[in-house]
């Protein structure tokens, strides 16, 4: 039987972790293979996930570092002296 | 993110405590960014969150010998950076704080996907435009707040499913129904808008027109 375009996006974030079990995955897949509106919402999620994870969309502020390991140095000598 | 090394922080914490201080920049230093990014997440102000970042840094230092070693060691430093930053709210009788917990799973919404009949990728090096992170970033900042937190972690700084549940304090199954609602509603706002960033390839496979 033929699973329905909702119950695929019901379960995509699941599948693009590899967290839904061989049976559903098997269903999902077969759906994919003649539905092109899925394919191109999944296409789509997973092309969201990988660029929010790339480290150039969230940047730390300049110089963040280099204030915090400068702050810890001045702790971790008033650590040293009481 | 940088990965975490259990046995590198194990005896970096024992040596530290023997004395060491100074290894204490090293230990820290992976977990910078997931400190940060989840305290700008809760306080939504730069200067705060890098203050805050900095008071969890000092405290994870002050309470190094209590860390047991029975959760990772991000994790642990995580749940402080959260600490950090609920008081922070708290302290400024934000009602955020209130929102924070109001907020829940049982909200139903709408996380209908954008309805695409064709994806063309946009990749990595597309980033390079200023404008594509900062449409991100905006997607990523108009999430409700409990989706802006998994995102941040899961996503963004790539921790798994149980590290992220018990930074946040939820349950893992939040974390994943979370997730899905965040991704669904990134996709939706999104989807149309990326599309103007995927490269030209007039003609191939269709897509010209």
């Amino acid at each position: 039987m033929r699973i329905e375009c909702k119950h695929v996006w019901e379960h995509i974030s699941g599948y693009i972790d590899g967290e839904v079990d061989a049976g559903l995955r098997a269903e999902i897949d077969k759906h994919l293979e003649t539905c092109e509106i899925c394919s191109a919402v999944l296409d789509s999620t997973r092309n969201v996930v990988v660029l929010m994870a790339d480290d150039r969309v969230f940047e730390l502020p300049a110089g963040f570092s280099e204030r915090l390991h400068a702050r810890l140095d001045r702790e971790l000598q008033l650590a040293d002296s009481t | 993110m940088a990965a975490s090394n259990p046995e590198f922080e194990t005896d970096c914490i024992r040596r530290i405590l023997a004395g060491e201080k100074h290894l204490f920049h090293a230990l820290i230093e992976p977990c910078e960014r997931a400190i940060y990014f989840l305290l700008l997440s809760l306080l939504r102000n730069e200067a705060e969150a890098e203050d805050a970042a900095q008071d969890t840094a000092i405290k994870v230092y002050l309470n190094l010998k209590s860390f047991r070693g029975d959760s990772q060691f991000r994790t642990w430093v995580l749940s402080i950076a959260r600490n950090e930053g609920l008081g922070r709210l708290r302290k400024a009788g934000s009602r955020r704080e209130d929102s924070l917990d109001a907020e829940t799973d049982e909200q139903t919404g709408d996380y209908t996907p954008a309805i695409l009949t064709s994806w063309r990728e946009v990749p990595s090096a597309a980033l390079e435009q200023k404008e594509l992170g900062a449409l991100l970033r905006q997607a990523i900042d108009g999430l409700p707040e409990i989706y802006r937190n998994v995102v941040l972690l899961r996503d963004i700084e790539e921790m798994d499913v149980r590290e992220t549940a018990a930074a946040l304090g939820v349950s893992e199954g939040a974390v994943k129904v979370r997730l899905h609602r965040a991704r669904a509603l990134l996709q939706r706002s999104l989807a149309p808008r990326l599309k103007g960033f995927a490269p030209k390839r007039k003609g191939l496979f269709g897509w010209g027109a």
